[in-house]
């Protein structure tokens, strides 16, 4: 059985390279002009120089840390709105159905409105990564709170706890599948969010970098650029996954 | 029960209200707030001036193009997989390869291929749209009851007929899903490729607003860009409702 999978794997790795040996031979024939498709080789190449100069890295560094600040903060205050409204009825009447408004609103569209108030400035990003990535967390927390086991509810009620007790001690950990759910689909939001402000605001990231390349027609360095935005999408929605894994053990080893 | 209907509305009315009083009250000047009065008739202006109908015109017709390309190829690739545990297995390094890659990284690769216009950002909703289609019909095709399957294999249907009369009907529910998400996904991908660089559409006229200093346009196209959202939503969900019943629904979002 394990031998099958790991062959398959084996397999599945060969027909990418199959492609990527495709990729090579258009662009060896150039049946696409090299200046939109470099070959694999220069894309590699462009990758290994822009690493050994250190341009990349700083690039890489940058759409990281805007990524991460903006996402932190989508987190913290996305999990503190969302056990709010999840925890109280009259929220939940009051307040609730305007984010269901909100919610399908494209989140860059608020990007013109943060450049008239914050200019283009890094302030500008993580307001947008943040207010982007804040809905998918609000929204997943409120349905983990609405899915607590109704009888941890009425536990809490003889045991007479105060209301921020049944948050810290019921509520959000029989949500944290849910929450966890959410940050994990705000990573790709920021991610894609910090690309955007990057591309309009010049900030130091691989948006900026991309957009440089692309406009100087670098495209060898311009296709190490995206390259390394996939990898960057793959690892950090890879890491999230081990640490749901990590974090949710003891619900698991519960039931 | 009016009441209750009303009770919703309650909390963005007063807000809506209080802005305005304070806004007057304060002689509101700013390059980025105004008042919902001022957003009001800016919106009505740029209605009656064809501007936002021809932006949202080319914002919808972008990324309908793109979700019909991406979604068919999606679906057509879903299916494929679907149906082929080999093919799903040998291609699955390619396309956790390719998947990742955020959407618009591809904008400077279709900007210097294509130029500015319709094409590039078509292309690149054809390609966000691609991934949520083809992987939540192929699971939708997996999840077919196996005794359908049987049924065609008695049958001794060919491939083209068991994919046309058995396949499609029978995971249709659960793709009209994925096509619900990818409307969503192709809309707010075309209004991203527009407010980041191509010149065309609600996201540029969202862009020029700020550009020109004119706050309440700016908001005016915003809340636009939000009701074209929400009523391409509750339109999906009606339709999915009224196609499928509320079934479908609730056996989707589990």
């Amino acid at each position: 059985m394990n031998r099958a999978i790991i062959l398959w794997r084996l397999a599945s790795f060969a027909v990418a390279a199959g492609f990527i040996a495709l990729w090579q031979l258009i662009a060896n024939l150039k049946l696409v002009s090299p200046v939109f498709l470099p070959g694999p080789d220069r894309a590699w190449a462009a990758l290994i120089r822009g690493f050994s100069s250190g341009d990349l890295w700083s690039k890489l560094i940058g759409t990281l840390e805007h990524m991460a600040y903006g996402w932190l903060a989508a987190s913290i205050v996305g999990v503190a709105i969302g056990a709010m409204i999840g925890s109280s009825r009259l929220m939940q009447t009051y307040v609730a159905p305007s984010l269901e408004f909100l919610r399908p609103l494209p989140a860059s569209a608020i990007i013109p409105v943060a450049i008239a108030m914050l200019g283009l400035t890094q302030g500008m990003a993580l307001f947008v990564i943040g207010f982007g990535a804040i809905w998918p967390i609000i929204l997943a927390t409120i349905h983990g709170f609405a899915a607590v086991e109704p009888r941890l509810y009425e536990v809490t009620r003889s045991l007479q706890m105060s209301r921020l007790a049944v948050i810290f001690k019921i509520a959000l950990p029989s949500a944290s599948p849910d929450i966890i759910a959410g940050m994990r689909l705000s990573l790709t939001v920021a991610l894609i969010l910090s690309v955007v402000c990057e591309i309009l605001a010049g900030l130091d990231g691989l948006g900026h970098w991309v957009l440089l390349s692309a406009r100087s027609f670098r495209s060898a360095d311009l296709f190490a650029g995206v390259i390394l935005l996939g990898i960057t999408g793959y690892a950090t929605s890879t890491a999230m996954g081990i640490a749901e894994n990590r974090l949710l053990k003891w619900q698991r080893a519960g039931h | 029960m009016t009441i209750d209907h009303a009770k919703p509305l309650l909390l963005p009315l007063t807000a809506l209200v209080a802005f305005e009083a304070w806004a007057r009250a304060a002689h509101l000047q700013s390059d980025s707030l105004a008042p919902p009065s001022a957003i009001m008739m800016a919106m009505i202006g740029a209605l009656a001036d064809y501007s936002i109908p021809i932006a949202t015109r080319d914002t919808l017709f972008s990324a309908f193009a793109g979700l019909a390309i991406g979604g068919a190829i999606g679906l057509a690739l879903g299916i494929a997989f679907g149906t082929s545990d080999a093919l799903n297995r040998l291609m699955e390094v390619t396309v956790e390869a390719i998947r990742p890659i955020p959407s618009i990284a591809l904008l400077p690769i279709a900007l210097i291929a294509l130029g500015f216009g319709y094409r590039m950002e078509i292309v690149i909703v054809a390609f966000a749209c691609i991934w949520p289609m083809l992987i939540l019909s192929s699971a939708a095709v997996r999840g077919i009851e196996p005794r359908l399957m049987e049924v065609s294999r008695a049958l001794r249907l060919p491939h083209a007929q068991r994919v046309w009369k058995i396949i499609i009907p029978a995971a249709l529910p659960r793709i009209f899903v994925a096509f619900r998400l990818s409307a969503g996904i192709a809309l707010i991908v075309a209004v991203t490729v527009e407010i980041a660089i191509n010149p065309i559409g609600l996201g540029a006229g969202i862009m020029l607003a700020q550009q020109a200093l004119r706050p309440d346009l700016m908001l005016a196209y915003l809340v636009w860009i939000g009701l074209i959202g929400y009523g391409l939503n509750v339109l999906l969900i009606l339709t999915q409702r009224r196609l499928f019943g509320r079934a479908a629904l609730s056996g989707a979002s589990a």
